[in-house]
């Protein structure tokens, strides 16, 4: 059945912190290496050594930069993007066949990948662009929080979680039950003021984020501004070398060195 | 949103198939039986072509098109399925109205209720398909008050086109069919026109800074995007038409429901021209079924890089 079911007490979902997380791709690599093998096998990858590769992933890392009034420098966001387990999802609604569901006793949303017609619709439905089409297998395919690992007891307890939560080197990543306000990831999201993505459009995500703390003060984001030379003796010998290294053509002074992150002269 | 050619054949010959067939079915119930048992079967097989057509070619893009069957199962919750409910109920009483009106099962006194009932599951029809579409938050072009009326319309006019120009190759050409296909025409350009002018006009409330949640501390832009290689999301979602080219096609619409009219209003002299009318008509469908898709804006685009939507 596509209708909803009553809300269930345990809500299964994932805390992303944006202040820690480094956008490395570990939890998209781990995400596509287990669920290639496990409830949406296979993940496929089309051309994948071509000129013109493409693949289903359920979990892709965006970077945005922010510009904060107040700061010279702006900041970078890496944003984790997977399906968040909405509340009241029309991902669900919108499936005619009933494929696509809403567990009724811990709220992870799936699709079931033997009765998919492929029409696409619940893609159009989604706003966070969590589900994608798989070409070769004509179904659509979505995270699954991993519902094959949380509950499965041939791994060891410690190991019952997605794999983005257990690959994640910097802890960005927190799976639990935001239905218990006691829970570890609902504390954390109350400490940090944890956030929904699009709350207007009215379907309540699960999956919260928690915003980038901060900066300390505006001073750290201050462009860097360098030591001019002194006309000392090390300044000379420095200018020297620099010349030396640089070739005749382009001699430069350390205070005119470019910090935009270039290599090249 | 992407323009998929089997949508667009999908739902204009549905929708002009579902038109002349609701059409004819008003007909019945007005008339009785038809004066030409010729005229009233290939009317009648005309309209069931175009939506079988309509609806096989829909079947074609799905991934397993032999699981199709299971799209009428979810109709308490699913506009898609209602559709197909719909679609698939409304064969019964038209098959059911094609022998009694033509005369081919001699049974009058049902052309009367089998004409309404398949008249009305017509209208019901179109108005789940155009509900897919308007049903969807997502697209702020789409959801909309204006979407269904102007489906509605467009199966009615191009319905009423269609039914004139087989009326004149079986000499059943009335006046009356042009002018009532050139006032379906004329609310066709009306609605769409309200239409447009209500998507331009409402405001585009959602922004990359509250998609991201990051608006909370400052102002957002795309730095790197999730890939190395064009994903789903940007395929299907993602596809944009030129502004310019967009305008353009807008009054492309008007001007071919514009030639319509005009074909229309001349086949009054002479009625071989209901067909090119008709054509006209059809385009003018095509035209604006492409448009409805290519110019529709999905919110994800907005993690893509669209600064609103």
């Amino acid at each position: 059945m596509t209708s909803l079911p009553p809300p269930s007490a345990k809500k299964l979902g994932l805390v992303i912190d944006l202040d820690t997380c480094v956008g490395c791709q570990a939890c998209a690599t781990s995400c596509k290496e287990w669920n290639t093998q496990g409830y949406s096998a296979p993940l496929t990858d089309t051309k994948p050594y071509s000129a013109d590769p493409s693949g289903v992933w359920l979990n892709r890392i965006h970077g945005y930069e922010v510009t904060e009034q107040g700061h010279e420098q702006s900041r970078i966001v890496h944003f984790p993007r997977s399906c968040l387990h909405c509340e009241t999802p029309a991902c669900v609604t919108v499936c005619p066949t009933g494929a696509s569901y809403k567990r009724a006793e811990d709220g992870i949303v799936l699709v079931n990948p033997d009765t998919c017609i492929g029409c696409k619709l619940c893609s159009w439905a989604c706003p966070y662009g969590a589900r994608e089409y798989d070409e070769s297998h004509g179904v659509m395919k979505k995270c699954t929080l991993c519902v094959d690992r949380i509950y499965n007891e041939h791994l060891e307890p410690e190991d019952r979680q997605p794999a983005c939560v257990s690959a994640c080197p910097t802890g960005a990543r927190h799976f639990g039950d935001l239905g218990d306000e006691n829970s570890a990831v609902s504390q954390l999201v109350k400490a940090r003021e944890g956030y929904d993505l699009l709350p207007e459009m009215g379907y309540k995500p699960v999956n919260k984020y928690l915003p980038p703390r901060a900066r300390r003060d505006a001073g750290t984001s201050k462009l860097v501004e360098l030591p001019k030379g002194d006309g000392s003796a090390f300044d000379k010998l420095f200018s020297w070398a620099d010349r030396l290294l640089s070739g005749k053509a382009q001699g430069a002074r350390a205070d005119t060195i470019d910090y935009s992150g270039r290599l090249e002269g | 949103m992407h323009p998929a050619y089997s949508v667009i054949l999908f739902t204009t010959a549905s929708g002009a198939g579902y038109g002349l067939l609701a059409l004819l079915g008003l007909v019945g119930f007005n008339h009785g039986l038809a004066s030409s048992m010729a005229f009233a079967l290939a009317a009648v097989f005309i309209a069931l072509a175009l939506i079988t057509i309509g609806l096989l070619s829909s079947t074609f893009h799905l991934g397993h098109p032999e699981r199709a069957w299971r799209a009428l199962s979810q109709w308490r919750s699913s506009w898609l399925s209602r559709e197909g409910v719909a679609a698939v109920a409304t064969y019964v009483p038209a098959l059911g109205f094609g022998l009694v009106w033509s005369g081919l099962a001699d049974a009058p006194r049902w052309i009367g209720p089998l004409g309404l009932l398949t008249a009305g599951l017509c209208a019901v029809t179109v108005y789940t398909t155009a509900m897919i579409y308007a049903s969807l938050k997502t697209i702020r072009s789409w959801h909309q008050p204006l979407t269904a009326p102007v489906y509605m319309a467009f199966g009615l006019a191009t319905g009423s086109a269609l039914m004139t120009a087989i009326a004149t190759v079986f000499g059943r050409f009335q006046n009356f069919q042009v002018i009532f296909t050139i006032a379906a025409l004329l609310l066709v350009a009306l609605l769409k026109f309200c239409y447009w002018k209500a998507v331009d006009a409402a405001p585009r409330t959602h922004t990359m800074e509250n998609a991201t949640g990051l608006g909370r501390i400052g102002q957002v832009s795309q730095w790197e995007v999730p890939h190395t290689a064009e994903n789903y999301i940007q395929k299907e979602m993602g596809y944009a038409v030129a502004r310019k080219h967009a305008a353009r096609l807008r009054n492309l619409v008007f001007v071919l429901l514009a030639l319509a009219i005009v074909l229309m209003l001349l086949s009054l002299a002479a009625p071989v021209i209901s067909f090119p009318a008709a054509v006209a008509a059809l385009a003018a469908a095509v035209v604006e079924r492409w448009l409805f898709f290519a110019e529709a804006q999905h919110v994800v685009t907005l993690f893509y890089g669209a600064s609103t939507a």
